[in-house]
């Protein structure tokens, strides 16, 4: 399968006392057609990483192949055949969606209609409205529309839904998955581990400008061990310090990780755990405070590699 | 099909942006047109002088106020010590006048010899004492007061007014609105496209001209319709040093536009260019008030040239081509700036 993105030792270092490393060897192969997730927590390189990516900024060092092509030789046909939003673009304000999509739309030889950009985004009702009049959701699909207008046979999208709220995200979500038919590749930065979960087929998490895991979700959540998890408080000795290591020892807990209010264990079958769980409470002489079960997430994959949660990290 | 070409959409996003922001409007045509009514009645030429003149009181004060009546333009108070000092600290009266005494016949004038109207003061109150003293004149000019179109205040006011606003238009038009769009991150959304960067700078310097003929024919017609002055030079020929003026500083305004995010800073850049053009370039008054050692500066100026070469073909009717320097100054800034400000410029 080819490669739609190819990135290897990919390195940004911001000049400054200190200078700032905010990408240490990143590789990427983003297939061509496929959905594919930067996942990480703020700070972790994403934007650096795709803003190289588009061309916008040059890497210190490592190679980039964009489309089979490099920036350097390149730059004029990358430009015709990407589309892009930045984290957080303001678009003139007192211009019209429809002028502003015409503007974006008259730089690109193959430019396509205003009407179906609106369209896929479902703008259609906004076209005469001013930018200023816009709300978050509309300003944030006004910019998708702006990346779609060149018909782009890449798409990169930063961080599409941070500060929405959550129905403009949900609608958001639903153009996006849009965008991925007809063969066109897409690469979203995100903090979000749900959005990641609901539009990536595969995800890297990055970490302090590196990988440190890369596959679809669900590889990411089995390599887990469980697709559960189990988490609960104590009312009394239960919890002290070093109680994880017990808990690792029940019957079907493949981890077992102290959280700030508890703990949460990675199980693979519930109804074999939680019975465990109790009679080792009545061990203790403890109590559980509260017991709750869920699917395990992508949260609980970066949680595990880095012992941080992405939305605190 | 022309309206789908890159620059004409950039060039009407910009005009659009501007026709929809009616304090831009404000300051690009009406605070000129202001500047021109309020000055031009403050300087009126038919208003007559008025010399402020306080008489310190005392034996000979009433005989002494006398001798300088409203008539002849005096507006003469008889002061004791303490109020008359205040007056002329505080510029309320020009000169000050200790009538004579038996001891002393010749009046005492206190003044301060660096104000001009306190010259002017000392000189006409003499006079007027000398003939109340019975002096005979011999010689007695006859006064032809000059209010032709030309030679007015009005008249020297409106070229540089015209010249003021090329020069804050394309500094604030260029520089302040690039730096606002990479401020809200459309620049280096725009470096994303496939767009040519000679379109996008073509569009904003298409703008400045548009804008800028608007301006001049606004003023020029003010000027002729208000206060009937007549431009002697062609109008193309005045067009020309517009363009040429919209040009340069068009670039000296990219030129303050090429590295900063932040508006406050390029809003802080183009006035520390512009202020001491204000005040030296002769926009309110002569650059050649300036001592001798500095002209050689103020005429490298690019105000200066534009507006003295403005001054030459409104009021004068001087052509392009007996404008040489200016316009070689004018073209110099231009070239420069935009040549280093293509090297400075950055898009994010
Ligand atoms: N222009 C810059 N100059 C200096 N440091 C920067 C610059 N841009 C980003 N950084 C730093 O690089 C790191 C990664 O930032 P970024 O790529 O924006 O992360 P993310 O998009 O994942 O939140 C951060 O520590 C950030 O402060
Ligand atoms: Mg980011």
């Amino acid at each position: 399968m080819s490669s739609a993105i190819r990135c290897r030792g990919l390195v940004k270092t911001f000049p400054g006392k200190p200078p700032v490393e905010a990408v240490r060897g990143l590789e990427l192969d983003v297939r061509v057609g496929e959905c594919f997730g930067l996942l990480g927590p703020n700070g972790a390189g994403k934007t650096t990483t795709i803003e190289i990516l588009e061309g916008l900024s040059a890497p210190t060092a490592g190679e980039v192949e964009v489309l089979g092509r490099t920036w350097r030789a390149h730059a004029d046909e990358l430009r015709e055949r990407i589309g892009v939003t930045l984290q957080d673009t303001r678009f003139t304000d007192k211009l019209t969606v429809e002028e502003t999509l015409r503007l974006f739309g008259s730089f690109y030889a193959r430019g396509r209609s205003v009407e179906q950009a609106l369209a896929e985004v479902e703008l259609g009702e906004k076209r005469k409205s001013w930018v200023v009049n816009l709300s978050g959701g509309q300003r944030q699909r006004l910019a998708v529309a702006c990346a779609l207008v060149g018909e782009p046979e890449l798409l990169f999208l930063d961080e599409p839904t941070t500060g929405l709220d959550p129905q403009s995200r949900r609608q958001l979500w639903d153009v996006v998955r849009k965008l991925k038919h007809g063969g066109r590749t897409v690469l979203l930065t995100t903090h979000y581990m749900d959005e990641a979960e609901k539009l990536c087929e595969r995800v890297a998490i990055v970490d302090h400008g590196r990988v440190i895991a890369l596959g679809s979700p669900a590889e990411l959540i089995r390599s887990l061990g469980g697709d559960h998890v189990v988490e609960f408080s104590f009312e009394g000795p239960g919890g002290a310090g070093g109680a994880e290591t017990e808990l690792a020892r029940l019957a079907g807990v493949r981890a077992a990780r102290a959280e700030a209010d508890g703990f949460a264990l990675t199980v693979g079958e519930p109804h074999v755990t939680i019975p465990a769980l109790l009679a080792h409470a009545e061990a203790t002489g403890s109590a559980l405070a509260r017991l709750a079960t869920r699917q395990a997430s992508l949260e609980d994959v970066f949680v595990t590699l880095t012992g941080r949660h992405l939305r605190d990290a | 099909m022309l309206d789908r070409h890159p620059f004409f959409q950039l060039f009407a996003a910009r005009l659009r942006e501007l026709a929809r922001e009616p304090g831009v409007l404000f300051w690009i045509f009406g605070f000129p047109l202001m500047l021109a009514i309020g000055l031009g009645f403050a300087f009126r030429g038919e208003q007559a002088v008025i010399v402020d003149v306080a008489v310190l009181d005392g034996p000979r004060a009433a005989e002494c106020a006398a001798a300088l009546p409203a008539d002849l333009g005096f507006r003469a108070s008889v002061l004791d010590a303490e109020h008359a000092a205040r007056a002329l600290r505080l510029g309320k009266v020009a000169l000050v006048v200790v009538p004579g005494d038996a001891a002393e016949a010749s009046p005492e004038f206190r003044f301060d010899p660096a104000r001009p109207e306190s010259r002017l003061a000392r000189a006409l109150v003499h006079d007027a004492l000398e003939r109340a003293a019975g002096r005979v004149d011999r010689v007695t000019p006859r006064a032809a007061p000059v209010t032709e179109p030309g030679s007015r205040y009005i008249d020297f006011l409106i070229p540089g007014l015209l010249g003021m606003n090329i020069m804050s238009g394309g500094m604030w038009g260029i520089g302040y609105a690039i730096v606002d769009m990479r401020s809200k991150k459309l620049l280096k959304r725009l470096a994303a496209t496939p767009m040519k960067r000679v379109h996008f700078l073509a569009a904003f310097l298409a703008t400045r001209l548009v804008l800028v003929l608007v301006e001049m024919v606004l003023l020029l017609l003010f000027g002729w319709l208000v206060y009937d002055l007549e431009p002697r030079g062609s109008l193309a020929g005045i067009a020309g040093l517009c363009v040429l003026g919209a040009c340069a500083f068009a670039s000296l305004g990219l030129l303050t536009a090429t590295r900063t995010a932040k508006t406050e800073v390029v809003g802080g850049l183009i006035n520390l260019v512009m202020l001491p053009m204000f005040v030296v370039s002769g926009v309110f008054f002569s650059s050649d008030r300036f001592p001798e050692f500095v002209q050689p500066i103020v005429r490298a100026l690019p105000l200066t040239a534009l507006n003295d070469a403005l001054r030459a073909a409104v009021l004068e009717g001087a052509s392009l081509s007996e404008q040489g320097p200016r316009l070689l100054v004018l073209a110099a800034w231009g070239v420069v700036s935009f040549v280093l400000a293509l090297r400075l410029f950055r898009w994010s």
